[in-house]
């Protein structure tokens, strides 16, 4: 998150005044306000803190940081600072009480307080309770990136230019004309635009970059546009097609099965016998080069597509009373997807191609 | 196990030894010489007589109480069997904030001579248990080493605030002053409709000898007033100092004549006096000179030489029990520094010339009233400090005569003076004056707090506030009593020793900021294992602000008392008389009666339920300083701060009496602490806050809440706060809520007037804000919190702008409009327009799907058809389903759309979290 950097600069800044305590939580690691208050106790180097530890029950340690804060003043003691990541998280804790408690402190003129909240949700406020955000100072900060396309390359032009202090100069002259070259470059463009279309965030520019940087060798000193290009089939391939690649013909057939059943019946959920009925039809009508399985052997495979998740039971955790033939599925899959699959499977039997097509079975 | 033979282990029997000594007709009580008690399976019986110390039954079967028994009477039947007492104190019975003036380990086989006048001193005779030895040891002496266990030793007083000396006389079982307890007609001051002199003044004289409540069957109240009219000057003095407090501070207005003391206490003080007068001229000097001169009140040598009047003044601060007026002079540096008594007498001459003067041309009944009073204040008048106390001891008596100048001598003289703030110009109205007095004050306690900060570590300890509830006493109210504390402070760090010159001396070089802390600070004795919660200090002291914006808001952020920050507290809290009132009115009476009772406050968030309740306990612990209501303690929970409904039990016990234990333990100690008979029990006043969270499936928290006041003996007073009106009928099962009455009290959200009047308030003297931006943020909620939130923005987005800008200073229209465009706008058309193109693309498409289907809500695969054909439309290269689905969650994640797992994939369903109108509008403009 942007957020983040924004706050470590800042930070920054302000360790020069060293009268300032930091403490640091996240709400994907303090998930309840147990963990919570014995981390701000630890952060806080409370007298309660042996070593790394904190000791005393969670009933006593709130009535331990609240007695703490209580004591300060607004002169002699120091200001404390919490970063509370993840907010949303906190305000799903049973009651809010550390919120609650952060927020009334940071409200009276106790220990001087601040607390601050980072968090992606937009609705954060509504997540808390009446008195809770009537405590709360009604200040947000939103950051939105509203970066245009030109500025999206400036920044891959710097993330990708070696800097000034590189021991070697003349390969940092060299690779950084060369990245400019790349900057301007028609397909390279593209792939940005592409990626930048998606989302403007950094990280998944960086995790596109990283992939384009991985394929440097000693050999293969600079990059090159192939590069780029390589990389972004990677990150913009659909995990599906990809799994379905891997499939055997007998499995192939199944899904195409499932697509014309979901045409047939839009979309209604089907089980394994009809399933396997509409194989038995094309077996019968069309079926050249595929052999005839037998009902098990078909059945093994129909379970290997589930354990691939590319079917799933209707009623997913409930306990099955159904025989597995008659259990209810539903294909997860779109058209395109099976389609796209079937173009690009190696010697995939032309009367399977052609049953795919085909509008009926 | 017990060591003494309590009711409930042994079968005791009690009987009268020999005939009535006396008979009290018009009570038809029968008074004896001594009883005797037969225990089950012992063979002698134990023979208490008056004047013997005993033990009587108590809350602790290993420490019964002790006292000196006065009394024995029979009431007509002879069945109920009643012992007047005096009460001595166990350490572990003080409460414990108080214990540590003591100053040192307390011997464990210590007891203090039980100094209150309030305290009920009639038992039940059947709760005696057996005699004990009390032996009272001077001062300086040590312990005696290997006593027996049964031995007690008596050597200091305690008066609720501090620990005397104890003047052996009052340990002296009953000689002279027996008598008048057991003559023939004894009616004391139940006589007191019919006031019959001689009877009168031998209940004085035999207060006055002995120093104990000695005054029968009487109520506490009466017997307050009439003690405090007999002993007079210590207690008068303070009495009457707070009472003139109270009257000046904005909340007398608010105290129903009923219930202001004052009204008694001067017909009281009248009749006390009176008799003083009487007294006086029976008796003779040689008594006063008897009284022991080891104390530091040295101003009984002056008495013979000065008289008529002036006898009855100085009789009355000499007599032996007048400790507490010896311990308010011996504060006065002056005194202290003047070790020679002759010199000392000169000072007093001196000092009551001005006495004449001031009662001529009064009433003659207030005459005789204020000799008294003046003459007072001459015994210390040589600083400016006393000459305040006594301008002030002067007004409820003279609150006739009251005249507006007073008022302002009074307010020239006070501290806040002298820290360099602009001085006030003169008004004459009293309210007025007293109310600039405490703004002054207030800001004289800012400077100091400031000053505080920078001389930090010399006095480290007093920053160590130990108690939650003098934690709550608010900076406003430190401000106005400062000086009044001054003394008391001083008083309770007396305590048993003799104080050195130079403690003396640094406690009075002090600010007054700091001395009211210093009463909370001196080295508690802590729970061994809990170490010191404490924030470290910090560094570099904080800032100071600079123009008069900043001022508005800047303290707020970087040294505090920023008047617009929600957490400084305001002098008074404006448009909420009506409620302080019926609050106060509440817990006053239930505390003056001793009874208990429910209070249900209700009300939406940011209304001012808490700080009502806390204003209206500070009052009462004011007034309970000054000892115009009966001391008690006050507790305080909050459902929020404590992490299981049980907690609170804890908490209360912890509050209570320091101990820890576990919920269902505690719960169990407080079960019967609240319903054991205890003579001494002090009130106490429970506020839980955020009630709702206390409710637990089978509500027994909630339901011991309720139940406990309504015991005989609990004397609890609980306050329960919470957001919703209906509470009692929503989530309370019939017997919590019966328990809970129906003392109800709802606070309406303030109304645009009343929000305005509060921001004025907070803002006082410094003017920033522009009249019709203050209209503006009235306007807005019911919710001061966020108004004064709102303000504070305004101010900083003002200050802002005024850097680049020379604008008129003053907060206007535009600053306020902007720091609420800044906290309400809404947030979502701004991230649809920062989002990027597939994001934008998918939300039309989710909207397309929409108005397709009819529904608010769709699947991802409809959605992502639509959305394969937008891209398309676009001429954008179509996207895969995995992108589609990453790009689904991250509108997800920021609540533009609402989402399910996203383990269905394909059969996600999508909802929006905005409206569609919205979505609609942020796409166009671009």
């Amino acid at each position: 998150m942007l957020l983040r950097c924004v706050l470590k600069e800042l930070m920054a800044l302000k360790e020069v005044e060293k009268n300032l305590l930091l403490v640091e939580l996240n709400g994907l690691l303090q998930t309840d306000d147990k963990i919570a208050l014995k981390e701000i106790t630890r952060q806080l180097h409370l007298e309660n803190v042996v070593g790394d530890k904190v000791f005393g029950s969670f009933a006593e340690n709130l009535a331990f940081l609240l007695e703490a804060l209580k004591r300060g003043d607004k002169s002699s003691s120091r200001p404390v600072v919490f970063v509370l990541d993840e907010f949303d998280l906190f305000a799903h804790h049973k009651n809010q009480t550390l919120l609650y408690n952060l927020l009334d402190v940071s409200q009276s003129a106790q220990t001087p307080v601040a607390v601050l909240g980072l968090t992606c949700r937009l609705d954060v406020l509504e997540l808390l309770e009446k008195r809770v955000k009537s405590r709360f100072s009604h200040r947000q900060i939103h950051l939105f990136s509203s970066l245009t396309f030109p500025q999206y390359v400036d920044v891959v032009r710097g993330q990708l230019s070696l800097t000034q202090d590189f021991p070697q100069p003349t390969f940092s002259s060299q690779w950084n004309k060369s990245i400019s070259k790349l900057c301007e470059d028609k397909s390279v463009l593209d792939i940005l635009k592409r990626n930048f279309n998606t989302s403007k965030d950094f990280r998944s520019l960086q995790s596109l970059l990283f992939l384009v940087v991985s394929r440097l060798s000693i050999s293969h000193s600079t990059l090159e546009e192939a590069d780029f290009l390589e990389a972004s089939r990677l990150t913009f391939a659909d995990s599906k097609a990809n799994v379905l690649h891997g499939l055997s013909i007998l499995e192939l057939c199944l899904v195409i099965a499932m697509k014309h059943l979901n045409d047939t019946y839009d979309g209604e959920p089907f089980n394994f016998q009809m399933i396997h009925n509409e194989f038995k039809k094309f077996i019968q009508r069309k079926s050249h080069s595929i052999h005839k399985f037998e009902k098990p052997v078909v059945m093994k495979a129909f379970e290997h597509l589930v354990q691939l998740e590319l079917v799933r039971p209707l009623d997913s955790g409930g306990v099955c009373k159904v025989q597995r033939e008659y259990q209810l599925m539903r294909m997860m899959l779109d058209h395109t997807q099976v389609m796209e699959a079937l173009q690009r499977y190696p010697q995939c039997p032309t009367d399977v191609k052609q049953w795919a097509l085909s509008a009926f079975a | 196990m017990s060591r003494y033979a309590t009711r409930l282990t042994m079968r005791r029997t009690y009987k009268w030894n020999g005939r009535p000594v006396s008979l009290d007709r018009k009570l038809r009580r029968h008074y004896y010489e001594s009883m005797s008690i037969s225990v089950e399976g012992r063979k002698d019986d134990i023979n208490v007589s008056l004047g013997q110390y005993i033990l009587i039954e108590g809350e602790d079967d290993d420490n019964p109480f002790v006292a000196q028994l006065l009394k024995l009477y029979a009431d007509d039947s002879g069945k109920k069997k009643t012992a007047v007492v005096q009460w001595f104190v166990r350490m572990c019975e003080i409460p414990p904030n108080k214990q540590k003036l003591l100053g040192r380990e307390p011997h464990p086989q210590e007891i203090f001579f039980y100094h209150d006048h309030s305290c009920e001193n009639e038992v039940d005779g059947q709760t005696v248990l057996a005699a004990v030895n009390i032996k009272h040891i001077p001062l300086e002496d040590p312990f005696p080493e290997g006593t027996n266990k049964g031995m007690l030793f008596v050597k200091l007083l305690w008066n609720t605030k501090s620990f005397q000396e104890l003047d052996p006389k009052m340990m002296q079982p009953l000689q002279s002053n027996a008598s008048p307890e057991r003559s023939p007609k004894e009616p004391i001051s139940r006589a007191l409709p019919t006031p019959d002199l001689s009877i009168m003044k031998r209940a004085m004289s035999s207060v006055l000898t002995r120093g104990c409540m000695s005054t029968g069957k009487i109520n506490s109240s009466e017997a307050e007033s009439l003690h405090s009219a007999s002993k007079l000057s210590a207690a008068k003095a303070l009495s009457a100092k707070r009472r003139s407090r109270a009257a000046s501070g904005p909340h007398v207005r608010k105290k129903l004549e009923l219930h202001s003391p004052s009204k008694d206490m001067s017909r009281d003080d009248v009749l006390g006096e009176l008799l003083d007068e009487q007294i006086t001229k029976e008796k003779t000097m040689s008594k006063l000179n008897t009284s022991p001169t080891s104390r530091i009140s040295i101003s009984i040598r002056l008495t013979p030489c000065t008289i008529n009047e002036k006898q009855v003044s100085s009789q009355s601060t000499n007599s032996p029990d007048k400790s507490r007026l010896t311990a308010l002079d011996s504060t006065h540096p002056t005194r202290l520094q003047l070790p020679e008594k002759d010199a000392d007498d000169d000072d007093d001459d001196d000092d009551e010339d001005p006495q004449p003067l001031n009662h001529t041309g009064r009433t003659p009944r207030k005459r005789e009233a204020t000799p008294r009073r003046v003459s007072l204040r001459s015994l210390k008048a040589s600083t400016p400090y006393t000459r305040k106390d006594s301008s002030s001891l002067r007004e409820p008596a003279l609150a006739a005569f009251f005249l507006p100048d007073r008022a302002e001598e009074e307010n020239e003289e006070s501290p806040a003076q002298s820290a360099a703030t602009p001085r006030s110009k003169r008004k004459s109205a009293r309210l007025v004056s007293s109310r600039i007095r405490k703004q002054l004050n207030l800001l004289d306690n800012k400077m100091d707090l400031q000053s505080d900060g920078e001389d930090g570590d010399d006095d480290d300890d007093n920053f160590v506030p130990t108690k939650i509830d003098l934690q709550s006493s608010s900076d406003e109210e430190i401000a106005a009593r400062v000086d009044s504390e001054d003394e008391v402070v001083v008083k309770k760090r007396k305590g048993p020793q003799t104080p050195s010159r130079a403690d003396k001396t640094r406690v009075l070089a002090r600010t007054p900021r700091k001395t009211p802390n210093k009463k909370v600070a001196p080295t508690m004795p802590r729970t061994p294992r809990l170490a010191n919660p404490s924030i470290p200090s910090r560094l570099t002291p904080a800032k100071k602000p600079g123009n008069v914006l900043e001022e508005a808001r800047t303290r707020t952020v970087w040294w505090g008392g920023g008047r617009l920050h929600v957490s400084s507290i305001p002098e008074s809290l404006p448009c909420r008389e009506q409620e302080f009132q019926d609050i106060y009115n509440f817990v006053e009476s239930k505390v003056i009666d001793g009874t208990g009772g429910c209070m249900y406050i209700s009300g939406v968030p940011g209304t001012g339920k808490t700080a009502t309740v806390h204003e209206v306990i500070r009052s009462l612990q004011q007034s309970a300083e000054h000892e115009e209501i009966p001391h008690f303690n006050f507790i305080e929970i909050n459902g929020m701060k404590m992490t299981d409904p049980h907690q609170a039990y804890v908490q209360i016990l912890q509050k209570l009496t320091e101990q820890k234990a576990t919920p269902d333990h505690a719960a169990a100690l407080l079960e019967k602490r609240f319903s054991a008979p205890a003579p001494k029990k002090e009130t106490t006043v429970l506020l839980v806050d955020e009630l709702d969270l206390l409710w637990t499936r089978k509500q027994n928290v909630m339901y011991n809440l309720f139940d406990w006041p309504t015991r005989r003996n609990a004397r609890l007073v609980v306050l329960t706060i919470a957001n919703t009106m209906d509470l009692p009928e929503r989530i309370m099962i019939n017997r919590v809520a019966s328990r809970l009455g129906l003392t109800r009290m709802s606070f309406q959200p303030y109304t645009f007037k009343q929000l305005q009047q509060i921001i004025a308030s907070r803002l006082n003297r410094v003017k920033a804000f522009e009249e019709d931006a203050l209209q503006l943020v009235a306007a807005l909620s019911g919710d001061a919190r966020r108004c004064l939130d709102i303000c504070r923005r305004a101010t900083e987005i003002c200050e802002l702008s005024g850097i680049q800008q020379k604008g008129s200073g003053l907060v206007g229209m535009s600053h306020v409009m902007e720091a609420l465009d800044e906290m309400f706008s809404s947030c979502y058309i701004a991230a649809i327009r920062c989002a990027s193109v597939q994001e934008q693309l998918f939300l039309r498409a989710v909207l397309a799907e929409f108005r397709r289907l009819g529904l608010e809500e769709a699947t991802f695969q409809q959605v992502f058809v639509q959305h394969q054909g937008l891209c398309r439309v676009e001429g954008l290269q179509p996207v895969s389903v995995s992108e589609g689905l990453a790009v689904c969650q991250k509108l997800g994640s920021c609540r533009l759309l609402l989402l399910e797992g996203s383990r269905l994939d394909l059969f996600l369903r999508v909802r929006l979290n905005v409206s569609q109108d919205d979505v609609l509008y942020a796409l166009k403009v671009d």
